[in-house]
C-alpha cells in the first residue's frame, strides 16, 4: 500500500446540529487503493459524517479532504470524483441494464466513445453479455447490487462510498459482491463502506468504529480483535457500542 | 399437536410472462417453546411463507396448522392467537410510544395491565420514551416496540419477520436475548433472517432458498453435514491468492470469509500440501493455513452449489 | 366496542397530529366559499362605461346621472365622437358605451320615439348582455317616472321577478355546488388515502392478523372524516349565511340529514377506491380523476346540465353529487320540504346501499 497517498483526510471534523453534536472531531486518513469499513451502531453519527465527506453536509468546524479537494470549498469537485452506492437507492427499476449504465456515465461527463467501451466492458464483466435490454426490475437482487456497484465506479472515481451495499442477499452473491470491490481496490479505487454486519468489517483493511459522535477504535480488523481479546469484530463492536450513551438516530 | 406445521406448500405470483413460484412445496414443523430460523435470501421466499402461516395470504396449494387449526378455513381462530411482527416494523409513526402499545392491547381484547409481566423487560427499556412518536425512535427502539406491540395480547405462537434488518449490532444482541426469555415462557417462535450468523441463535433452522428448503436441522446438525475439510487460508495480499486457488484444479470451492479465505477441496488428500504448494510459488508472505470447523453459511454455499 | 372505539380514536390521532392536512380539510371549503363568492361571481359590478351625449339635455343628464348611480356601471368618460368611443374601446378602458342622439328630449316628448344605443363589448357574450340587461332597465324605470300613472297606450310592460334569488345573485347557485365538492373531497380521497396509507405502511398486516373485524375497520377508519365533514358543513352554512347572505329558506334538520346521507355516499366511494388502489398516489390519482372533476362538471353547478348533449345528461345521473346538488338548491335555496326531493334522496340512499355493497363484498380479509 502506498502509504504517502492519503485520499481521504479528516482532522477535528464535527458537525453539530443546535446543542446536539452529531459528529465529534473525528481524525482519520484514508490510503489510496484501501478498504475502509467505517461502523457504528445507529445515531452514532456514520451517516452524518459520510455527508459531509461526500460534499452533501457542511462541517461545523475541522478540516477533511477528499480526492485532494476542501469539503468547504470544493464540494462540486469532489462529487465529480467520487462513486455512491447504497442498498435503498441505486439504479432505475424501469430502465434497462444499458439505459442505466449510460445515464449515469453520462452524469459524470462520459463521452459516446467512452460510454460504448465501459457498457461492453461492465457488461462482459458482469456476465450480462446479450441482457444489456433487460429492465432492472427483472433482475435478481444480488445481481442489482452488482450491477449498482459496477456503475458507481464507471467514471474511474477516486473513492466509491458504500452505504450498507449487501443486505439481504445470499452468502455466494455476497462474495461475488466483495471480489468486485477487491478488484476496484486493486486498480486503486478507495473502498468506504457502512455496514451493520460485523462480518462484513472483517473483510476491510482497516475499520473505524464510531460511538456517540466519536471514533473510539481505528485499526486493521486483526489488531482490534487482539486489542479487545476478541474472537470476531462483533465482539470487538459489542465492547464498544455497549459504553453509549445516546440511545436513538 | 404442534404449533406450527407445513405441509407441501407452493405459492405462485403472476408474473409478465407466466408465473413466479415464490414456494415451491414446502414443508416443516415447529415444536412447542422451540426458536426455529427461517434463514434464507431475500425473494427466498420467506416473506410470502409468513403471511401464508398468518393467514394473509392462500397457499395455491398444500396445508398449514398453527396450533392445530387450519390456515384458511380457521383463520378467525388465529387471528386471536399469533402475533406477528411483519418486515417493516408496523408502527403507527404518528403515534407514541404508549398509545402504539395501547391500541394493540385494545384491538387484540385485553389491556397492556393484563400482560404487562409479559412486555415488562422490554418495555421498560423504551419506557422512559413513551411518549415519543414511533417515528422519532431509533431502529432498535421500534424494533422492541414492534415486539411488545406483538406480544401484548400473550400470543401462543410469535411469527418475527426479519426483525433485526437494518438494526445495528447491540440492538441484534439485546432482541436475542429478549427472544430466549419469551421462549421460557413458552411461546413458540418463527423468525426468518438473512443473516446466517443469526443461525447458531435458533433451536432449529431451515435453510430457504429459491422457494425451496436445502436442509431442515439444529444448527449443530446442519454443521455436521459439511462432511469435507474446511480450511482457512490467509497472506499478505489476498485478492491474488483466491485467484491463485480457484486456478488449482483440485479446489472445489474458495470463498473469502471476512481477513481468510475458505477452501474446500474436490478430494482430501494432500489438501494442506497443495495450498502451501500455491503459497509458495506464489510467493506470498505472512501464510497462514488452518483446519476449521464449518459455520452455516459455509453449510449454506456447499447447500446451494450442490 | 372497545375495540372500536380505540380504532375511532387512533384514527382521530393521524388527523389531529398530521395539521397542515388538517388545516387542508377545515380551510378548503372556507376558502373555496370566499373565491367563489367574490372571484367567480357571475355578477357584474361596476362595469366602466362612456356616455356619448349628443343632446346634453335635461332627460339625458338624468338618464345619465341614473346609470353612473348604480352599482353596476361606473362612468370613466364621456367620449365626443364614434371614433372616441371605438378607441375607448380598443384601449379596453370601458366594457359599454350609451349614445344619446341629438334632440333626444325633443324626440321623447314630441314624437314618442326617442332612441338610445347601447354599444357593448360583446367578446364576452354573457357579461354584454347582463349589461345591456341592467341599461335597459334603468331607462325603462326611467320611461316609468315620466308617465307616473298613465302607462303609454298599448304598451305590454313585462314585470319580471326572479324567484328564490331576487338578486341574481351566483352564491345562490355556488353555495350548495361547494358543499357538494367540498364534501365529496374530503370523504371520499381522504379516506381512501387514509385506508391505503395503512397498507403502503404495512400496519394494515398486523391489523388484519387481530381479531378485528375487517369491516370495523374500515368503518372505524371513515368516522373521523364524518365529523370532519359535519365542521364543513357548519362552516359552509355559516359562511354563506352570514358572509353571502343566502339564507337557508328551508329547514335546517333536513338540510342537515340530506347532507348526512351524501356524506355516507361520498365515504362509501372512497372506501371502494382504497379496495383497488395500492398507493397512496393512485388512490389521490383516482379520487381527482373520478370524483372532483365528475363532481365539477356534472353536478350543474358549473355548467347547466340541459344544455349538455344527451349522452353527457345520462352520464351525470351517475355522479351523486348531481342529485345531493339538486336536493340542497330545493332544501335550502327554495325552501321545499322533503315531499320535493325524496326521489333524488331515495337515489343517493340507492347509490350508497349499491356502494357499500360493493365495497363489503370487494374488501379483502387477506393481503393480495
Amino acid at each position: 500500500m502506498m502509504e504517502t497517498e492519503k485520499v481521504i483526510s479528516a482532522k477535528e471534523l464535527t458537525k453539530r446540529f443546535g446543542a446536539f453534536t452529531a459528529v465529534d472531531k473525528i481524525t482519520f486518513d484514508v490510503q489510496k487503493g484501501e478498504i475502509f469499513g467505517f461502523i457504528g451502531a445507529n445515531g452514532a453519527g456514520k451517516t452524518t459524517a459520510m455527508r459531509m465527506l461526500c460534499g452533501l453536509s457542511l462541517p461545523t468546524s475541522g478540516l477533511a479532504t477528499v480526492a485532494g479537494f476542501d469539503v468547504y470549498k470544493q464540494n462540486e469537485q469532489i462529487k465529480k470524483h467520487i462513486g455512491y452506492m447504497s442498498q435503498k437507492f441505486s439504479l432505475y427499476e424501469d430502465l434497462t441494464i444499458r439505459e442505466n449504465i449510460r445515464f449515469y456515465a453520462g452524469i459524470y461527463g462520459l463521452d459516446e466513445e467512452q460510454i460504448k467501451e465501459k457498457t461492453a466492458k461492465l457488461l462482459r464483466q458482469l456476465r450480462m453479455e446479450g441482457q444489456d435490454k433487460t429492465l432492472v426490475r427483472a433482475l435478481p437482487l444480488g445481481w442489482k447490487q452488482k450491477l449498482a456497484f459496477s456503475i458507481a465506479i464507471v467514471h474511474d472515481p477516486a473513492i466509491v462510498f458504500l452505504d450498507e451495499p449487501t443486505g439481504g442477499v445470499d452468502p455466494i452473491t455476497r462474495r461475488e459482491f466483495w471480489s468486485l470491490i477487491y478488484e476496484a481496490s486493486a486498480r486503486g479505487i478507495t473502498i468506504f463502506v457502512t455496514t451493520h454486519y460485523m462480518d462484513e468489517a472483517e473483510y476491510c483493511n482497516r475499520v473505524s468504529i464510531m460511538v456517540d459522535g466519536r471514533i473510539d477504535a481505528l485499526d486493521t480488523p486483526a489488531n482490534l480483535m487482539k486489542q479487545y481479546a476478541a474472537t470476531s469484530m462483533d465482539g470487538v463492536f459489542l465492547q464498544l457500542a455497549r459504553k453509549a450513551v445516546r440511545t436513538g438516530d | 399437536m404442534k404449533p406450527i406445521t407445513v405441509e407441501n406448500i407452493v405459492k405462485t405470483y403472476p408474473a409478465k410472462n407466466g408465473v413466479v413460484t415464490a414456494l415451491k412445496g414446502i414443508s416443516f414443523a415447529v415444536d412447542k417453546g422451540e426458536i426455529f430460523g427461517l434463514i434464507g435470501p431475500d425473494g427466498a421466499g420467506k416473506t410470502s411463507l409468513f403471511r401464508i402461516l398468518t393467514t394473509l395470504l392462500l397457499a395455491d396449494s398444500g396445508s398449514a396448522s398453527i396450533d392445530g387449526f387450519d390456515v384458511i378455513s380457521d383463520y378467525k381462530q388465529i387471528r386471536k392467537r399469533v402475533g406477528y411482527m411483519p418486515g417493516k416494523f408496523s408502527l403507527y409513526q404518528d403515534l407514541s410510544v404508549q398509545e402504539n402499545l395501547e391500541f394493540f392491547a385494545t384491538i387484540f381484547n385485553t389491556t397492556i395491565k393484563e400482560n404487562y409481566d409479559l412486555v415488562k423487560e422490554i418495555y421498560q427499556q423504551i419506557e422512559p420514551f413513551k411518549t415519543r412518536k414511533a417515528g422519532q425512535l431509533s431502529g432498535g427502539m421500534k424494533q422492541k416496540l414492534a415486539l411488545c406491540c406483538a406480544l401484548i395480547h400473550k400470543p401462543s405462537v410469535l411469527f418475527l419477520d426479519e426483525p433485526t434488518t437494518g438494526v445495528d449490532a447491540v440492538s441484534r444482541k439485546e432482541f436475542w436475548e429478549m427472544l430466549y426469555r419469551l421462549k421460557v415462557q413458552g411461546i413458540t417462535m418463527l423468525v426468518s433472517t438473512p443473516y446466517m450468523d443469526e443461525a447458531s441463535l435458533c433451536d432449529r433452522v431451515a435453510l430457504i432458498q429459491k422457494g425451496e428448503l436445502l436442509s431442515v436441522n439444529t444448527p449443530k446438525g446442519i454443521t455436521g453435514e459439511f462432511k469435507k475439510p474446511l480450511w482457512s487460508v490467509k497472506a499478505n495480499d489476498m485478492f491474488r491468492l483466491m485467484n491463485d486457488i480457484k486456478k488449482d484444479a483440485s479446489v472445489e470451492s474458495c470463498y473469502p470469509f471476512g481477513q481468510v479465505h475458505h477452501v474446500v477441496f474436490k478430494t482430501q488428500e494432500n489438501s494442506k500440501e497443495e495450498l502451501e504448494r500455491i503459497a509458495y510459488t506464489g510467493n506470498y508472505s505472512e501464510v497462514e493455513i488452518n483446519l476449521i470447523e464449518p459455520n452455516i453459511e459455509d453449510c449454506f454455499m456447499a447447500l446451494m452449489q450442490a | 366496542m372497545k375495540q372500536f372505539l380505540i380504532f375511532v380514536k387512533k384514527e382521530w390521532l393521524h388527523i389531529w397530529r398530521d395539521r397542515r392536512t388538517l388545516f387542508i380539510l377545515l380551510f378548503m371549503p372556507i376558502i373555496q366559499i370566499i373565491l367563489y363568492g367574490f372571484a367567480l361571481t357571475n355578477e357584474v359590478k361596476n362595469s366602466k362605461i362612456a356616455i356619448f351625449d349628443q343632446s346634453k339635455d335635461e332627460a339625458t343628464v338624468n338618464i345619465s346621472d341614473k346609470i353612473a348611480a348604480s352599482r353596476y356601471f361606473n362612468l370613466v368618460k364621456n367620449v365626443y365622437s364614434y371614433k372616441d368611443i371605438e378607441a375607448t374601446f380598443r384601449k379596453g378602458e370601458i366594457r359599454m358605451a350609451i349614445v344619446f342622439p341629438r334632440g333626444f328630449r325633443y324626440d321623447l316628448l314630441h314624437s314618442n320615439h326617442a332612441q338610445i344605443q347601447l354599444i357593448a363589448d360583446a367578446s364576452d357574450p354573457n357579461t354584454a348582455n347582463t349589461l345591456t340587461n341592467y341599461a335597459t332597465s334603468i331607462i325603462n324605470d326611467y320611461q316609468q317616472t315620466l308617465n307616473p300613472g298613465e302607462g303609454l297606450p298599448y304598451t305590454i310592460k313585462t314585470q319580471v321577478r326572479m324567484l328564490y334569488n331576487p338578486e341574481l345573485k351566483g352564491a345562490y347557485n355556488f353555495v350548495p355546488g361547494v358543499m357538494a365538492l367540498v364534501l365529496m373531497l374530503v370523504c371520499a380521497m381522504m379516506t381512501s388515502i387514509a385506508i391505503v396509507k395503512e397498507k403502503e405502511m404495512g400496519t394494515m398486516e398486523v391489523i388484519l392478523v387481530s381479531p378485528l373485524k375487517p369491516f370495523r375497520i374500515i368503518i372505524a377508519k371513515t368516522i373521523p372524516y364524518l365529523l370532519v365533514s359535519m365542521l364543513n358543513i357548519a362552516s359552509i352554512l355559516l359562511l354563506s349565511v352570514y358572509a353571502l347572505d343566502v339564507p337557508i329558506a328551508g329547514n335546517l334538520g333536513l338540510l342537515i340529514a340530506e347532507s348526512i346521507l351524501f356524506t355516507i355516499t361520498s365515504l362509501s366511494v372512497g372506501i371502494l377506491i382504497s379496495n383497488t388502489a395500492k398507493t397512496q398516489q393512485t388512490a389521490m390519482f383516482t379520487s381527482m380523476m373520478s370524483l372532483f372533476l365528475p363532481t365539477l362538471l356534472f353536478s350543474g353547478f358549473m355548467f347547466p346540465i340541459e344544455n349538455m348533449p344527451v349522452p353527457l345528461q345520462i352520464i351525470s345521473n351517475i355522479v351523486p353529487a348531481k342529485w345531493y346538488f339538486i336536493i340542497v338548491k330545493e332544501v335550502m335555496i327554495k325552501g321545499l320540504g322533503f315531499a320535493a326531493v325524496w326521489k333524488e334522496t331515495m337515489i343517493l340512499i340507492a347509490m350508497t346501499a349499491a356502494l357499500l355493497g360493493v365495497s363489503i363484498y370487494k374488501f379483502k380479509i387477506r393481503l393480495a
